[in-house]
């Protein structure tokens, strides 16, 4: 970046320094202000860190889909590359919520995995879904064509996330008892806010992961263009196969 | 529809020509039961476990003509041809959509019956009404979500690979679906019919999914 700032690279600060006072707001009012739950101790405050992850990670998934939509109806690559990284980030994010979901049922039930739980079972199905993105695209060379069908991937898979949850959900006769339902009736208020708190946080962190991968990946390919049209073709070495829509 | 029906008899007759899919289908599902037999060391199964395996092998099964789907396309040139003729790019999809849906209603008529001899401890008789229903409901999300796979898959460098680890995890909610509801029939004195629910989801899977196919499916033809 020169002297003065591009408006984007100004944004993406401006960005960035609130995604940093959130988490920041979000660990200190985690440590201090929530209270300790009555039945876990401590280990319930990983609560908000793994929900807002989850929450996170599956609003990019549907969001890589949405952005899909955009790329197969207008046909410009740039929403083909949008819709990349909000799936690449919502798939580290799930990830994420899957480890941290595995801590806190190995800390509240005793085991690393219950399936009795619908909502991490679900859960474990769309990150499964979702890992199949990248081998997808890295098996298709033709760019042109890898863009087209990984839209298409992103978009039956976004439709895919919101039905799954539905059909575990309905495959479990007794849904475990949770903490964790957002309509907030059994979540007592400095428990809600803080929850508030991190999701905000984790989201803004999205945002400006995305932010930043998506600006990197398109000065790549701006660089790329222009040693092209200043020093020739041979300038620019021939692009190697890769997942990554380039 | 002239032309769904059109590409539909071509795969009918070229699938009773070289008998390549269906036989394998039936093969590998017989073999798995006997697997089955071996591994789980038991004579006879019921309930939940016999619908499990009954319905997991028929999903695994059914990765084997999701493979092949377009294989003869791809190979000899009919996406061309198909591309270069008037017609609507939709009936290729209904088209291969009802072979695999046939594909997989040949190979329960055969694989049911050979489970029932083979595993199945309580009678089918009973409950066969039922599965019946079920399966079919199954049989159309699988023959949706088959096709959509095996056309994302075709072009693809390792097609035989990325068809099955897409196609599995999408089709988990109607394996939920298939093997819950046919697990009460499947019991020794088990009910007759499955419970309205399973039905329900699997209805609404093969609604979304074939309005979504559908909806994307051109986009996997362009070129």
């Amino acid at each position: 970046m020169g002297p003065a700032p591009t408006t984007n690279g100004r944004r993406l600060r401006v960005l960035t320094l609130a995604t940093v006072a959130m988490i920041g707001a979000a660990l200190a009012l985690t440590f201090f202000y929530a209270p300790l739950d009555a039945d876990q101790g401590f280990i319930q405050k990983i609560f908000y860190l793994h929900v807002p992850l989850a929450i996170v990670s599956l609003c990019g998934f549907v969001l890589g889909g949405i952005l899909a939509i955009a790329h197969l109806r207008t046909g410009d690559r740039k929403w083909d590359l949008r819709s990349y990284v909000a799936i690449h980030m919502a798939l580290i994010f799930g990830v994420g919520g899957l480890l941290t979901g595995a801590i806190w049922a190995k800390a509240s039930w005793g085991h690393w995995w219950v399936w009795s739980d619908p909502t991490l079972v679900s859960f474990l199905i769309v990150v499964l879904l979702y890992a199949t993105y990248q081998p997808l695209r890295f098996s298709i060379e033709d760019y042109e064509r890898q863009a087209r069908y990984a839209s298409v991937f992103a978009i039956v898979a976004g439709a895919f996330v919101p039905l799954n949850f539905i059909a575990v959900r309905l495959a479990q006769g007794l849904v475990h008892p949770r903490i964790l339902t957002l309509t907030g009736g059994n979540l007592p208020g400095s428990m809600r806010l803080t929850f508030t708190v991190s999701l905000i946080g984790i989201a803004l962190l999205y945002a400006t992961l995305c932010r930043v991968e998506l600006a990197a990946k398109s000065s790549r390919i701006r660089l790329r263009r222009l040693r092209r049209e200043l020093l020739g073709e041979d300038a620019v070495r021939p692009l190697g196969r890769s997942a990554a829509p380039s | 529809m002239r032309a769904a029906s059109t590409i539909l008899r071509k795969d009918l007759t070229l699938e009773l020509r070289t008998l390549e899919v269906v036989p394998a289908m039936v093969l590998f599902s017989v073999a798995t039961f006997v697997i089955f037999h071996f591994a789980l060391n038991r004579a006879a199964i019921a309930g939940q476990l016999a619908a499990g395996i009954l319905i997991g092998t028929l999903l695994f099964a059914s990765m084997l003509a999701v493979n092949r789907l377009f294989v003869a396309e791809r190979e000899q040139g009919g996406f061309d041809g198909f591309l270069l003729a008037p017609v609507d790019r939709t009936a290729l999809l209904v088209a291969k959509a009802l072979a695999l849906l046939i594909f997989l209603v040949v190979l329960e008529v055969i694989a049911v019956p050979a489970f029932a001899l083979l595993l199945l401890g309580p009678s089918i008789g009973p409950p066969l009404g039922g599965l019946v229903v079920l399966l079919l409901l199954a049989d159309i999300a699988l023959a949706v979500i088959g096709t959509l796979v095996s056309a994302i898959a075709i072009h693809t460098r390792a097609r035989d690979l990325i068809a099955p680890i897409i196609g599995l995890p999408l089709l988990i909610p109607a394996l939920i679906a298939t093997a819950r509801g046919a697990g009460p029939l499947l019991a020794t004195h088990g009910s007759g019919f499955p419970q309205g629910k399973w039905l329900a989801i699997l209805a609404l899977y093969d609604l979304v999914f074939a309005l979504l196919s559908y909806a994307v499916f051109d986009y996997l033809l362009e070129d």
